[in-house]
């Protein structure tokens, strides 16, 4: 397929690993931050394909994983209302609350509905006009522009029976909560790529020389992320600390103007739990009061809900790329994309089910596939 | 066994004589991934309804039954069909009730002769798509060469089905001399798909998600007998055929690594995908190895005659774009490994319920 195929090219993909051998003298520990560029690498075994000694480690960049307990929890009591449709990204159906997920609640008679764009709940709140429409507005930066035209669109058009569950978060502050750990190992990123088409990388510059850590732009193919790596890699092996566009075929230092006004106008910058990780100050977006008529937390008044997350897993670690998923006792076992125990396990993006989806819960019982190809 | 029994909950069967609390599964209720053919589907079989009806014929999970009535092998076999929408590009509910139960046959290398069809119709139903979807299952069962004789109605109120389930069921004949199951699968043997893979689970899900592209994607269903006849005049000696329906090809192919104890080993360029599947696969954020299958098969075959099956395939309408996409292997018996599009090496492996759209 054009535009795709070039990406996923093994010629390209060797020359580059050729590249990154000659380049790279010593250890060094990347993460890539994006959940989709996680999903890439396992799928098509890339880190595999690195030179010993150079570390990919799965950050915190999948929305679904990192939205918090206590917000699930608030979803549910929504969802569960018999006055409510509740739309949701496909991927967060699955994703579990203290009790259940959304895929129960629906087998028991929730109206639970999979949109691809929040716009789509318009169309439902206008055929359903005596029903409530609850759409749960999440993600990064990539996908605020399409959920605040949502709620703006709803007012233009007098919508009234259209609310959302907002529950964004935002990739800087996570990237500083890492840096600042006295844990952290991270050496260089992988900025994300669809999150900067919107917001620019412009607010990375700052991060890169306060922190002096590389960061570079990388898109999600097979190539983009293999680029990015030796891009980061040449930073790395020169001390050199800067921001650089792998992705500039999408990407652009100042990012999509039009769609940041308008997230500006219907959100605002505010503290946000996450999952496995806990309070970010500063680190999601709320509507704005002008907008709290579409404010689904308050329409149907579960801001008071609390949770308090089990520390029965160490997702938290690998989200900040302290832990790989198969250091846990419970990967694979317990805990799996069925009965995903954390964060890291309950969307495909994440990095634990990334590794379960792609056989790594296995190998511990086989030969490595290394080894097979060896063979 | 009663519908009671799977209907109860933990504790309660017990007020059922005879019958066995339900076993410790994960969920309390049944929830739509126990019919995606993944894991949970799995489960319910493996621990609801195998344990009950233990007996060598249901162990060798086989998309059919093979036994002996009076001189004859006899294949037996029965499916459902609750596809949403009813009618889509390329097949509606009704053809593809008779394509699946003959394509099941089919996989256990029978003639398929003799279907018996179910109907389960909604209160409301317009007689004019009944009408049409028995006008298709008659023109599809002329096609395939079988005979529907004997059937069943009932009606249900509105609301109680999505207008019309159907199954089939259906009997078949095995030729002397072949022996197709999944525990056939030795090292050595090659895997053959016999054309473009996924495209009936997009087709249905461009019409369910109102996805317009530019060229139409119409299912692929069709009845398999006739490219498996031209597969058994190549050789009889075929270890396994399966038609990769739900769950698309990686499941099929797991299920039969798992029952055979082999491994296999998969080639990723060469497994083939048409360049309009590929792209909607792309804006669903699904990936075609899990996607449901109609009209293709897969074949695993000793190595000696691959290239006269192959060529027999090719030289099918319902083959001509078949590959070699994989080998049998001894090692990591159950474990499905494919050689990625960058040179890379995964493990394939199957799903846990639906595959979900991604949200970026």
């Amino acid at each position: 397929m054009k535009y795709l195929d070039e990406y996923r090219n093994e010629a390209i993909a060797q020359k580059i690993l050729g590249e990154i051998r000659r380049t790279v003298t010593r250890p060094w520990v990347l993460m890539e931050v994006c959940g989709g560029q996680t999903h890439s690498i396992v799928k098509y075994g890339i880190d595999r394909l690195l030179p010993e000694g150079v570390e990919l480690v799965h950050g915190p960049g999948c929305p679904v994983c990192v939205t918090s307990l206590e917000m699930i929890d608030k979803a549910h009591a929504v969802a569960q209302r018999p006055d409510v449709i509740f739309c949701s990204f496909g991927d967060m159906l699955r994703v579990p609350g203290t009790q259940d997920d959304l895929l129960i609640l629906k087998s028991r008679g929730a109206d639970i509905r999979v949109v691809y764009s929040p716009i789509d709940c318009l169309k439902i709140a206008r055929a359903n006009p005596e029903k409530k429409i609850v759409f749960f507005a999440i993600g990064f930066e990539t996908t605020a522009p399409a959920n605040a035209m949502s709620v703006w669109q709803a007012r233009q058009q007098g919508i009234r029976n259209f609310s959302a569950l907002v529950s964004h978060v935002l990739v800087p502050p996570a990237i500083s909560a890492i840096l600042e750990s006295p844990l952290n190992r991270v050496q260089a990123f992988l900025g994300p790529g669809h999150v900067c088409t919107v917001v620019g990388y412009r607010e990375y510059e700052p991060l890169a020389a306060k922190y002096h850590v590389p960061i570079v732009i990388s898109g999600f193919e097979p190539i983009d992320i293999l680029e990015g790596t030796l891009m980061a890699l040449r930073q790395l092996e020169a001390g050199v600390a800067e921001v650089e566009n792998q992705y500039p075929r999408v990407v652009k230092r100042d990012g999509n103007p039009v769609a940041q006004e308008l997230v500006n106008k219907v959100f605002e910058v505010a503290d946000r739990k996450w999952r496995g990780v806990g309070l970010i100050p500063m680190s999601g977006y709320r509507l704005r009061d002008e907008f709290r008529e579409y404010d689904a937390e308050r329409i149907f008044e579960v801001e008071a809900i609390d949770t308090q997350e089990p520390a029965v897993c160490i997702s938290g670690l690998v989200l900040q790329g302290v832990k790989k998923p198969h250091d846990c006792p419970a990967f694979g076992k317990q805990c799996t994309p069925e009965h995903p125990l954390g964060a890291t396990m309950v969307s495909a993006e994440g990095a634990c089910a990334a590794y379960y989806a792609y056989g790594r819960h296995l190998q511990r019982k086989t030969q490595s596939p290394e080894a097979v190809a060896a063979a | 066994m009663s519908s009671a029994t799977i209907a109860g909950q933990n504790g309660d069967a017990g007020a059922l004589p005879g019958s066995c609390p339900v076993p410790i599964s994960d969920y309390k209720e049944i929830v739509l991934a126990h019919g995606s053919g993944g894991r949970l589907s799995h489960q319910l079989l493996q621990r609801i309804i195998l344990p009950q009806f233990q007996n060598e014929l249901l162990a060798t999970e086989h998309d059919g039954a093979i036994f002996p009535i009076g001189g004859a092998r006899v294949a037996f076999s029965t499916d459902s069909y609750v596809v949403n929408p009813l009618f889509f590009p390329g097949g509606d509910i009704g053809s593809l009730a008779v394509h699946g139960t003959v394509n099941d046959l089919a996989m256990c290398g029978a003639r398929p002769m003799y279907l018996a069809a179910g109907f389960i119709l909604e209160e409301g139903l317009p007689m004019r798509d009944f009408w049409r979807i028995v006008q298709s299952m008659r023109a599809a069962a002329a096609a395939a060469g079988v005979m529907l004789v004997t059937g069943d109605t009932k009606v249900v109120d509105r609301g109680k089905a999505d207008g019309i389930f159907i199954n089939t069921s259906g009997i078949g004949v095995v030729p002397e001399g072949v022996d197709i199951r999944p525990a056939r699968a030795q090292p050595g043997d090659v895997i053959i798909v016999s054309g473009a893979i996924a495209v009936h689970g997009i087709a249905i899900m461009s019409v369910r998600e109102g996805l317009e592209f530019e060229t139409e994607i119409a299912s692929d269903s069709a009845p398999l007998n006739g490219l498996v006849e031209a597969i058994l005049s190549a050789s009889k000696d075929i270890h396994v055929l399966r038609d990769p329906t739900r769950g698309g090809i990686t499941s099929a192919l797991t299920e039969i690594a798992h029952g055979a104890g082999v491994g296999m080993r998969l080639d990723e360029v060469c497994i083939p995908i048409s360049e309009e599947v590929k792209g909607a696969c792309e804006i669903l954020g699904l990936d075609p190895l899990y996607v449901a299958n109609e009209g293709k098969l897969l074949a695993i075959v000793p190595d000696s005659v691959a290239e006269s099956v192959f060529a027999a395939m090719r030289a099918h309408p319902l083959g001509a774009g078949a590959a070699i996409i994989g080998r049998v292997t001894a090692d990591n018996p159950g474990v499905v490994l494919m050689k990625t599009r960058v040179g890379g090496l995964r493990i394939v492996d199957v799903l846990t319920g639906e595959q979900l759209p991604r949200i970026c």
